[in-house]
């Protein structure tokens, strides 16, 4: 075995020109598969990163099915008052709405919801103020506006103090939350007017939303993590739900990541399928040159043979070239990935991304390449063990 | 301890089949130098592909130190030509990106013998063929005679029942195939068996029995 490599070593070092030609292909494919699988996974990651800066600090519950003991505010009320680590939770409904105000009217998301919102959706006032619990308890005709919104409705942003109309109904306008670039609804639907306004006040405004609350947010107290408040929210609701864990659903993550890596796990795929093809064919590349060299070698593997190599001997020889060959070429292409991505993310540094060699499929290319080697080594090495004896040593004279 | 009895080899020619061995019957005793002559195309060669194991007879049978090698398979064949031959060729056949002392260690590795007795031992057949001081020289750096030299160590360092030499001095000038030529007296004198097959008379000469051969029959065996 250790001659073995040392023969394949000194036969392909001893045609330095060929065996780098051979080793290119593998060497581009080798680079196309971790570059571009590491592009992506780099450029997911910093993405992912951020959406999850944004919604780490919550998570959602949905019910599905309330086995007659529907969640209402005051049900709310009750956990937050007597769950420990579950002090922070608001109910989230939506509807759409036409907004009407002195300057403008439009369609606009309408979220229902309680004070905690504001802290565990990170909003931003510009001016006014937030939802008041008193508002909630009130059912008081009150909102709160994006910047957007308050453009193209009223006119300015300054606007605390005005009223608009949603579907006819009066309400006026506490306060204006920023556009925040970092929020999850400024990225994903920008430009979009969005009011917020109490639960209660939204129960008349939209038929689509009862007093049965199926959906809202649970953050993490102060000086505790979210884990924390998952555990003690999945734990009421068990218990609350006769042990049914397919009544509802408690996800951390948000639906918008879930698609992120759904896309991402595609683009791949994708990338690192055709990485793999480039790869193939650079082992169709490595498997045409140990043809040759078989052929070239013709008479050694005669003399060898004379000399009482058997037929595994010669095979692994020749085997071995390959896959030496192979993962040199492997070895060579990842460290060029390594120089290629760190070029990147230097010349992409001002976006904050950051490229780095993911392990993952450094591993792949070198189980790849090792495949690679002793599939299309196979042939050719086998070519050069069936060899007779007095064939080879008479061939060529 | 080399019986050939009856041996036949045929080859296809086109449509026609070659007759190269027919019914060749003949022994060689241990520590005998015997000599093979023939014409070209008189089928030694064959013989000798047989005699070294590179081939197998279409009929009769052929012992070598009592084993039955008609019956072998490739695999075993090569152990055999491996622990039990040592080839001396016209053209050495010597490889070429090996050092000297690496071709004579080849057929110890191939036997699976420790590094460090491999070191010793083809230090040692280096040593008796004269060519220790050149042990790291490619072959393409050594003249005819010491390339045939280092095949010859190459032959002696598996210590082989039998040295087969294949036209060991056709490639050489007249004085250094008389060098080679003293040094298979020299092994003989040692104890080895030697076959040395030759279309020249004069080198067969000088082996104490000469096997003649034509037309692929063994014609003539004389002491």
């Amino acid at each position: 075995m250790m001659m073995s490599f040392k023969m394949a070593i000194r036969s392909i070092s001893s045609n330095k020109l060929r065996s780098v030609l051979t080793m290119l292909g593998i060497i581009i494919g080798v680079m196309a598969l971790v570059v571009l699988v590491s592009l992506v996974d780099g450029a997911t990651s910093s993405v992912t990163d951020r959406i999850l800066s944004l919604g780490s600090n919550m998570v959602t519950v949905n019910i599905s099915d309330d086995k007659g003991k529907p969640v209402t505010l005051n049900t709310l009320k009750e956990w937050t008052g007597s769950v420990e680590k579950l002090s922070v939770i608001a109910p989230y409904a939506q509807d759409t709405a036409t907004g009407k105000g002195k300057n403008g009217n439009g369609s606009l998301i309408v979220y229902g919801t309680t004070p905690p919102y504001y802290d565990i959706q990170d909003l931003q006032l510009a001016m006014g103020r937030f939802l008041k619990n008193t508002d909630v308890d009130n059912n008081s005709y009150v909102c709160v506006i994006n910047e957007t919104c308050a453009e193209e409705l009223i006119g300015y942003a300054d606007c605390v103090g005005d009223t608009i109309t949603l579907d006819g109904t009066r309400y006026t306008v506490v306060g204006v939350v920023t556009n925040n670039e970092n929020s999850l609804t400024a990225i994903f639907s920008s430009g979009t007017m969005v009011a917020y306004v109490p639960y209660t006040s939204l129960l008349r405004l939209s038929d689509k939303v009862s007093t049965e609350i199926t959906s809202f947010y649970v953050g993490a107290e102060e000086e505790s993590t979210i884990a924390e408040a998952e555990e003690a929210i999945t734990n009421v609701l068990m218990e609350r739900f006769e042990e049914d864990d397919e009544a509802f659903k408690v996800s951390s993550q948000d639906i918008l990541e879930d698609t992120m890596e759904e896309i991402t796990s595609i683009l791949t795929i994708l990338l690192g399928g055709i990485a793999a093809i480039s790869l193939i064919v650079g082992g169709i590349g490595i498997m045409n040159i140990m043809l040759v060299t078989v052929t070239e070698r013709t008479r050694e593997i005669g003399i060898r043979k004379a000399i009482g190599a058997n037929r595994k001997t010669i095979l692994m020889q020749f085997l071995m070239e390959a896959v030496v060959i192979c993962m040199f070429g492997c070895a060579i292409g990842i460290f060029m990935s390594w120089a290629i991505l760190q070029i990147v993310t230097t010349i992409v540094s001002s976006m904050g991304m950051k490229f780095s060699l993911d392990l993952g499929v450094v591993l792949i290319a070198v189980v790849f390449c090792f495949v690679i080697g002793v599939l299309f080594g196979l042939y050719p090495a086998n070519k050069a063990a069936k060899m007779k004896p007095i064939d080879a040593l008479h061939y060529g004279g | 301890m080399i019986i050939l009895r009856e041996v036949c080899k045929f080859y296809q020619v086109g449509d026609e089949r070659v007759r190269a061995l027919d019914h060749a019957s003949l022994h060689i005793r241990p520590h005998e130098f015997v000599s093979i002559i023939g014409p070209s195309g008189s089928g030694k060669s064959t013989l000798m592909n047989i005699i070294g194991c590179l081939d197998i007879a279409d009929a009769g049978t052929y012992q070598l130190d009592g084993l039955p090698i008609e019956s072998y398979s490739e695999n075993d064949l090569a152990k055999v030509r491996n622990e039990k031959i040592g080839f001396v060729f016209q053209n050495f056949n010597l490889i070429a990106k090996l050092s000297a002392e690496e071709n004579v260690e080849l057929p110890l590795i191939y036997q699976g013998v420790p590094k460090a007795e491999r070191q010793e031992r083809v230090r040692a057949a280096l040593e008796k063929v004269g060519l220790l001081k050149r042990a790291k020289h490619l072959p393409t750096e050594l003249s005819g005679g010491q390339q045939q030299r280092v095949a010859i160590a190459r032959a002696l360092v598996t210590r082989p029942s039998l040295i087969l030499a294949d036209e060991p001095t056709g490639n050489l000038d007249s004085n250094t195939s008389k060098e080679i030529m003293e040094m298979f007296h020299e092994l003989h004198s040692q104890g080895n068996t030697i076959v040395l097959i030759t279309h020249d008379n004069d080198v067969a000469k000088q082996a104490p029995r000469s096997i003649h051969i034509l037309d692929g029959k063994v014609t003539e065996v004389e002491l």
